[in-house]
């Protein structure tokens, strides 16, 4: 077996090393009753070329992306890695490392989570940043009761504009821990909303900007509603790039800003390994959980870095940890890291108006088509789909596209089955978006619209 | 100054009592990097968990010695945690507390039983 | 004859001196790295983007009015920051990486080279799943063998580390133990060896924790658990084959007493890789148990994660598992993605969507490798490695439990340190000095200056031989006496010891520009 170094040879020598007579001798704790001497029911070993062929051959019964007209997002969204992200993270000393206990050869993961962890604080306007999460979702969870930890009530309100499934694994998790979470009622513009129900017992709002319906909000009043009534305001966001163009989290107000961070280095992978960013005032950074790297000096007083304020962990606080969480997203946080060096500045902004301008250019296009139903967007829309296309269900919309070779956004039902919104699809724009597509997506609602 | 088995110490004026931990238990935690301090207004029950102090390596639950209301707590080692390993016993201080039972301070150890308790760890 | 004297000299200068620091910071091969904030590209970026068509008028006020303050590098650039950077980790490919309980083991690059096929990589989360019938299909067959290696009827598939299975694992049960009426159950038992993990998890789905005690050679005291099993007891969360390498003999009665009091056996999988192919967790009695993917299925570490954490469950636990899962219909594979859809028992969601596919993709593919038999032998090498450096070293060190043989990772105290005047902690550092990545140390928490020593199946015997050889020569020079080789390093590697204090005193979390730096200028909103 291609992967495994010892020979017959060296198992016999070493288990004359050992003074054991045979393998079974080292298995001699197990019970009897559960030793199993035939092999297990499943395919012997293969080599490479018979594996590569079976996984190439699932691949292929799944249609890419990149196949043709392609318009999902609601969450994860398809853009463009430099092929350089991709060679970086591949390198023996980034992908086979461990988390970096040992510092003193750890560097290199540990500048970049440094890195990471000033760009995420940069991008979202906050002081502090963790060195992430398994995603967005979770990192939504995570923030919820972080906001228990620090106001120490124990009521969480959900606008009807954040997505579906962080609702969902919020209410499952911070829930579980005992917090009562209020989930308002799905509604498009729904973020303003949620400051009605903040009362004294709110321990924070959840607000997302672009919402799961592409709607850009200015959450500044909520913010300012939140804090009088003592409570926290977290603002999701699922479409980092949008980071690039419109007011950050910090600036309007929150206390705590999430994102799923895919869009940025990480390709869409079917809903994983994403990366979940995780920001704070620097007043709650005691309260955060998951890793965090901080600068120091060496023995000699060069500048070196650690992880710190550990205790707050897992592996030293048990069960007074602020999380439980040990492994996070390290590879893609730093395939992230290295595509935002690769943008800076100058290339995430035009990145940004590029993704809004592809947003516009589909809205256009499909203009006395369907209707619009977001407001004011940055690369996404929620359209409503007319009782004359598919009966008015997206869901089937989106089969019946497929004919035509186009994937056609995300049915809101999909996410909300009981919802109420059947007619509405979730449509969103990238870099990668080309004219044709978008050409190719209106020629086609017309067609059956008999337009 | 009186001590618990638990190592914080108590000095009582009037009905105030100036709590902290021991310069043994200063010791043995190594370098303090944080103290989280009771919230002003706390009452407390002698054997609570009132303060909790963190090295690099480690976080500690500090006991109350005795029951009463905090009425200060040490906002000084918010900026300089490592006073509780320069002066444990003096600056280092985590709280004032009005007590509630003058009893329960004369209970606790006086020095020299201190020190023969700790001969025995 | 021509003579010819010109050129270069051929030999080295006899040696002078011992050689000098350099002048500016690098080291031959090793770069002095600056940070990328510091390296002056804040009007640069490393991609050419064609102009925007339309503006971005329409969002007025919404529209960012303040530099973010993010650099940008060319590509060029780019490649050398960080491969400057990666030249300062140890990693699996250089050297042995014998983490205890982390299963650091080759990681294959087939694996790497099928995650980026597009059919997997470029596959939206929410396309038809009409459309990605491959990647379910994919999702199921690696399920099948998760299923049968573990011998258990169902597996959560969606959460994305151990500690995430292990909260998918504690929510299934207390979902079952409230749907039969048994909400009361609110505490749960670990042993004093468990990972961190076990206890925060208990407490993040509200429970209460309470230790179980460990026998003096190294197992679950059974009478303990029996004399704290009650009728609040939700589960027993125990590691097996444990984290000071034991197989828990009595796992079997473990599980029965559990059983006989209403309480669940959650089982930490993580050290699965010492057992796979040959003991069926569902023989022993686990009711629910994660299996890492980045352990014992080899998904790569990559310096923190991603991991994948999938849960296999009992039958009295399997129709709680949470949303999403796949179900065979008359048009193939379908994801029930909504958990009020057709099980009300299940608890929820753990996640946004289907788990961390690439890393399913990788441990397949990893999986199929092997084979059934492949899979087998990694198992047996895996304890073998273990035990032979369990008797090599025991040459110098001292075992925690000498008697018998120990699993897949062997666990050392620091009784033969002693007079030495060094630490667990200086005898690893003076391992790097060595070239190798130093064991676990001060865990499992129930051994004194505990070294936890994981060598994995991947390491040939000469590697084992290298490390070995490495370890005793330290040994024999921290009891010669050769006390500063121990409490000054590491002396070869990028930095020399770290102070932890001064970074959690005054934590510095992000770089910031020094008041005499020239902030980014403001650029104008697109």
């Amino acid at each position: 077996m291609r992967y495994l170094p010892l020979t017959p040879d060296d198992r016999a020598q070493m288990l004359g090393v050992i003074g054991a007579p045979d393998i079974d001798a080292l298995f001699v704790d197990v019970p009897a009753s559960a030793r199993r001497a035939a092999l297990f029911d499943l395919p012997l070993h293969a080599g490479e070329l018979e594996v590569e062929r079976e996984l190439t051959g699932l691949a292929a019964r799944n249609r890419a992306a990149g196949d043709g007209p392609f318009f999902c997002g609601a969450g994860a969204y398809r853009h463009h890695v430099p092929a350089s992200v991709d060679h970086l993270i591949q390198r023996s000393e980034f992908l086979t490392s461990y988390t970096p206990y040992q510092p003193e050869i750890a560097q290199g993961t540990l500048q970049v989570l440094f890195e990471f962890q000033t760009q995420v604080a940069a991008l979202t306007g906050l002081d502090v940043a963790n060195a992430s999460m398994y995603d967005g979702s979770t990192a939504c969870a995570e923030a919820v009761m972080m906001s228990q930890r620090v106001t120490r009530r124990e009521k969480a309100i959900l606008s009807g504009g954040l997505h579906p499934h962080y609702a969902a694994v919020t209410q499952t998790i911070a829930h579980a821990e005992g917090m009562t979470i209020v989930r308002q009622a799905a509604a498009i513009d729904a973020e303003a909303d949620v400051i009605a129900a903040i009362d004294a017992e709110t321990a924070c709002v959840v607000v997302q900007t672009p919402n799961v319906f592409g709607v850009v909000t200015d959450v500044t009043a909520i913010a300012q509603a939140a804090h009088a009534a003592g409570a926290l305001l977290i603002v999701v966001t699922t479409e980092a790039v949008s980071f690039g163009l419109l007011k950050s989290p910090g600036e309007m107000g929150a206390d705590i800003a999430v994102a799923e961070g895919q869009s940025i280095g990480n390709a869409l992978n079917y809903g994983g390994p994403y990366v979940g960013l995780f920001t704070c005032r620097e007043a709650l950074v005691r309260q955060m959980p998951g890793r965090l790297c901080g600068e120091t000096v060496d023995a000699q007083g060069r500048r070196g870095y650690v992880l710190t304020l550990s205790t707050r962990e897992q592996h030293i606080r048990r069960e007074k940890a602020t999380s439980n969480i040990c492994t996070n997203s390290g590879l893609c946080a730093l395939a992230f890291s290295i595509h935002m060096s690769l943008l800076g500045e100058v290339g995430l902004r035009q990145l940004a108006a590029l993704n809004h301008s592809r947003a516009r250019e589909l809205t256009a296009a499909l203009d006395g088509v369907v209707e619009v139903l977001t407001p004011r967007f940055f690369n996404e829309i929620a359209v409503r789909v007319p009782p004359g296309l598919a009966g008015g269900d997206a869901a089937a919309l989106v089969d019946e596209l497929l004919a035509d070779g186009i994937l056609a956004g995300v049915p809101y039902s999909r996410l909300a089955p009981g919802a109420g919104m059947d007619d509405v699809l979730l449509l969103a724009a990238t870099e990668t978006t080309t004219t044709q597509d978008i050409a190719a997506l209106a020629a086609a609602l017309k067609r059956r619209l008999g337009q | 100054m009186r001590f618990t088995k638990d190592h914080e110490w108590v000095e009582l004026d009037g009905d105030v009592a100036t709590v902290g931990i021991t310069a043994y238990a200063a010791e043995q935690l190594g370098d303090v990097v944080f103290v989280e301090t009771p919230d002003v207004g706390k009452t407390l029950k002698a054997g609570d968990g009132f303060a909790v102090v963190e090295s690099v390596k480690a976080a500690s639950d500090v006991y109350a010695p005795i029951s009463g209301q905090v009425i200060e707590a040490n906002a000084a080692l918010g900026d300089a945690p490592e006073t509780v390993n320069a002066a444990p016993e003096a600056a280092g201080w985590f709280a004032r507390i009005r007590i509630a039972d003058p009893a329960e301070v004369e209970a606790l150890m006086d020095r020299h039983a201190y020190e023969t308790y700790l001969q025995t760890l | 004859m021509t003579l010819t004297s010109v050129g270069r000299p051929t030999r080295p200068h006899p040696a002078i001196s011992e050689g000098h620091a350099s002048l500016t910071g690098g080291r031959g091969l090793l770069q002095d790295e600056p940070l990328l904030f510091e390296l002056g590209g804040w009007d640069k970026t490393g991609v050419d983007l064609p102009a925007a068509e339309h503006d971005a008028s329409d969002l007025g006020g919404l529209l960012r009015t303040t530099p973010i303050g993010l650099p940008g590098l060319s590509e060029p650039e780019t490649l050398r920051h960080y491969v400057r950077l990666s030249q300062m980790n140890h990693a699996i490919d250089l050297a042995l990486y014998p983490l205890g309980s982390c299963t650091m083991k080759h990681n294959p690059r087939l694996n790497e080279k099928l995650a980026r096929l597009a059919g997997f990589a470029d596959l939206h989360p929410l396309q038809p799943v009409s459309t990605a019938q491959g990647a379910l299909e994919l999702i199921d067959r690696l399920a099948h063998w998760l299923k049968t290696l573990t011998g258990m009827p169902a597996v959560a598939m969606t959460p994305k580390a151990g500690a995430h299975g292990e909260l998918c694992g504690l929510l299934t049960i207390r979902a079952a133990h409230e749907a039969a009426g048994h909400g009361h159950r609110r505490r749960v038992l670990v042993p004093t060896s468990a990972h961190g993990t076990n206890p925060a998890t208990a407490a993040f789905v509200g429970y209460s924790v309470q230790e179980i005690a460990q026998t003096a050679d190294g197992r679950v005291d059974l009478a303990d658990l029996a004399a704290k099993l009650g009728p609040d007891v939700a589960a027993i969360m125990v590691t097996n084959p444990n984290t000071c390498g034991l197989f828990e003999r009595e796992v079997i009665e473990i599980a029965r007493v559990a059983h006989a009091s209403g309480a669940y056996f959650y089982c930490d999988g993580a050290n699965f890789n010492a057992i796979v192919g040959r003991v069926r967790p569902g023989d022993l009695g686990v009711d629910a148990m994660h299996i890492n993917l980045h352990k014992t299925f080899s998904t790569p570490h990559g310096g923190g994660g991603p991991g994948a954490g999938p849960v296999v469950l009992s039958a009295a636990l399997a129709p709680f598992a949470p949303a999403p899962w796949i179900v065979h219909g008359p048009a193939g594979l379908t994801l029930v993605e909504d958990a009020r859809d057709e099980a009300a028992a299940a608890f929820g969601r753990m996640c946004a969507f289907q788990g961390q596919m690439g890393m399913f993709v990788r441990a397949y593919a990893y999986m199929r490798s092997h084979g059934a038999d492949g899979l087998r032998q990694v198992a047996e090498d895996a304890v073998l490695n273990a035990n032979y450096v369990k008797a090599r070293l025991s040459a110098e060190m001292t075992p925690a439990f000498p008697d018998g043989p120990c699993m897949h990772e062997a666990l050392f105290d620091d009784s033969w340190l002693e007079g030495c005047g060094i630490t667990t902690l200086d005898f690893a550092k003076a391992m790097i000095d060595e070239g190798f990545h130093p064991m676990t140390m001060y865990f499992p928490l129930v051994v004194h200056g505990a070294m936890l020593i994981e060598p994995t199946e991947t390491e040939s015997r000469r590697e084992l031989d290298r490390f070995c050889d490495a370890l005793l020569a330290l040994a024999r020079a921290a009891k010669a006496g050769d006390t500063e080789r121990f409490t000054g390093a590491p002396y070869l590697a990028p930095l020399r010891r770290l102070d932890e204090t001064m970074a959690a005193r005054k934590p510095k979390l992000a770089w910031r520009p020094e008041p005499t730096t020239v902030a980014p200028a403001p650029l104008a909103a697109e």
